[in-house]
């Protein structure tokens, strides 16, 4: 049985298997930053916290860019109607991104970031050393290579087939992506205009074009799960994406309060990013209500776990966890703290590490081809679910603990304490934040061993006819 | 939602409230672009600032450390180190680095020449005199 509707979706293979390995290799860095949080001299200076955190966040950003490009190329001609305009592009580009991002890791990793810096041209464009956007500047050239490329790939493919709504969204999600980056380049002196423009590329990222790329996704695996009627998807995604845009654009001013731009930010950050959790909400709504209305039961369960796993935790990490801390007064307290830390984990994992998992779970086995796992192997990946996300959650609740109680020590009280006092005091919670990630770090492990689970041989019941010897 | 809400109308309202959106954050924008000068120390930093952010960014300090609130959260907010500890207290600690406390959290030792500090220091200083509308809460960041 031919199970790809079209060849050249094969290509989104090495995708998620590159995604699933880079996701292993930030785990392992997460770990190693969660100790030192308690073992201030862990591995110094062979690997100080600075650079295990670029290695965290960079994987981080390059595992869900290959979850995002493999779910295009998986998608995309099946939504389209037609074959990939070009599978060799997108083999090549597959290796072109992935040696350069192993290169980029090795770099932070083998020589300390002034001298990556001085061998890689930083003084022609200065664009390195602010957070997120470390990467040298080849490798952001290099991005930018790819992400056009990739662009062509996929823009050409929409262009010669059919144009559904999950399509043309998930491409305007891309084409944002592609264009916002363009700001990783623009690093002025005065410090305030660096990080107004910075902003530009980090929130509306994440709380903007990527919500697109994550509609898109988490639509077409329920328009496919679900067997619901197209029409009625597509509808509730432009809503989706339309509260998404109306409420985060102008969010973005949520960090524009104590940078140094002006006080109004406050009021239009702060009304604006009050209303970012209602997409949110949409979207739980929305995956829920399109798995009742279910006209087929899929067997695929594993991967309907998935979706409506992303739909409830990106509501509680970004939607909940972001609006506790976005309006003005509170912020003026947590800005910069462990609460920080707390809305980026779940929010993260809840957006866009769940619909990443969400589209492999659902399109992997047809890449190997099988229409669905063995129910072992299902089992086993639905128990890692609920490994990471249960641990997710815990970390989250106690760096949020942590947070409450550095702003309590640090802003709060008569007479505040110093950062490092503050820290000191903090060293319970940290050592339950690390605990919970070796948790985390179990349920990836076992969400690595389902791909290779077959079901037992089923046992034959006593009494049964047993076949007769030869 | 109901047949009275088609999907070509939902589309149109994603276009609308998108372009709407964008024009009223270029809007906002421009008109923060335009304030910025009142609310910085000086309007172009001196070569000295700018050198020393330089040294800030290529010696990946935002990898610990927040400066107005924004990077990592394993050692002290920055933004204000100059009015918390004064110019020189901030170069001797970062000569002094790793302090090689047993179990202590670690900074690097950078190697800085007495020129490098000093463009630190006047970035820091600079950095210390941007309006933040009263941020952070106390001296201690």
């Amino acid at each position: 049985m031919q199970l790809l509707q079209y060849k050249s979706q094969a290509v989104a293979k090495p995708y998620f298997i590159a995604a699933i390995g880079l996701f292993v290799g930030q785990i392992l860095f997460g770990l190693i930053l969660g100790l030192q949080y308690v073992i201030g001299d862990f591995l110094f200076p062979a690997i100080p916290f600075n650079v295990a955190r670029m290695v965290h966040t960079n994987l981080l950003i390059v595992w869900l860019l290959f979850g995002f490009m493999g779910a295009a190329y998986y998608l995309v001609p099946e939504e389209a109607e037609t074959e990939l305009h070009s599978p060799l592009l997108a083999h090549l580009l597959f290796w072109i991104f992935l040696v350069a991002g192993a290169l980029t890791v090795v770099g932070y990793l083998a020589v300390p970031y002034a001298k990556l810096a001085e061998m890689t041209g930083n003084e022609l464009l200065e664009t390195m050393g602010r957070e997120f956007l470390e990467q040298p500047l080849p490798t952001k050239l290099g991005i930018v290579v790819v992400a056009l490329a990739f662009l062509y790939n996929i823009g050409m493919t929409i262009l010669k087939g059919r144009k559904t709504a999950i399509s043309i969204i998930l491409l305007t999600g891309l084409v944002g992506l592609a264009v916002l980056f363009l700001f990783a380049f623009y690093n002025p002196s005065n410090l305030v205009k660096d990080k107004y423009f910075w902003w530009w590329v980090v929130h509306l990222w994440v709380e903007g074009v990527w919500e697109l790329i994550l509609g898109a996704i988490l639509g077409f695996v329920l328009l496919k799960i679900t067997g619901v009627d197209r029409e009625v998807i597509e509808k509730w995604l432009y809503v989706i994406i339309t509260l998404t845009l109306v409420t985060g654009i102008i969010g973005t001013g949520h960090h524009y309060y104590w940078i140094g731009t002006p006080g109004y930010w406050q009021w239009w950050g702060g009304v604006f990013s009050a209303l970012e959790p209602v997409p949110f909400f949409a979207m739980t709504v929305f995956c829920f209500n399109m798995v009742n209305r279910r006209r087929r039961q899929h067997p695929n369960k594993a991967a309907t776990l998935w979706a409506l796993g992303t739909g409830v935790m990106a509501f509680l990490g970004a939607g909940v966890w972001g609006f506790l801390h976005t309006l003005a007064p509170v912020n003026y307290y947590t800005h910069g703290t462990q609460i920080t830390a707390a809305h980026g984990h779940m929010a993260f994992y809840g957006a866009y590490v769940m619909v990443v998992l969400t589209i492999i779970s659902y399109a992997m086995p047809m890449l190997r081809g099988r229409e669905v796992n063995p129910e072992r192997s299902q089992v086993l990946e639905m128990w890692s679910f609920w490994l990471m996300t249960v641990s997710m959650v815990f970390i989250t609740l106690f760096l949020t603990a942590a947070g409450i109680l550095q702003v309590w020590l640090q802003r709060i009280i008569p007479n505040p304490q110093s950062f490092m006092a503050v820290q000191d005091q903090l060293a319970m919670f940290y050592w339950m934040r690390w605990l919970a990630g070796v948790v985390f770090f179990a349920g990836l492990a076992v969400y690595l061993y389902s791909f290779f689970a077959k079901d037992k041989p089923q046992t034959i019941e006593a009494g049964a006819t047993q076949p007769a010897t030869t | 939602m109901s047949a009275f809400f088609t999907k070509s109308m939902a589309r149109n309202i994603f276009y609308g409230g998108t372009l709407f959106s964008v024009l009223l954050f270029l809007a906002l924008t421009f008109h923060t672009t335009w304030q910025l000068p009142g609310r910085i120390p000086t309007e172009t930093p001196s070569q000295e600032v700018t050198r020393g952010k330089a040294l800030w960014e290529t010696r990946n300090c935002i990898g610990c450390h927040t400066l107005l609130g924004e990077g990592a959260y394993f050692a002290p907010e920055l933004g204000n180190v100059y009015k918390r500890r004064g110019p020189d207290f901030i170069k001797i600690w970062i000569k002094a680095q790793p302090t090689h406390v047993p179990g202590r959290r670690q900074m690097p030792q950078f190697n800085f020449s007495d020129q490098q500090l000093d463009d630190l220091v006047a970035f820091l200083k600079w950095t210390s005199e941007i309006n933040t509308e009263k941020w952070p809460p106390n001296i201690e960041g």
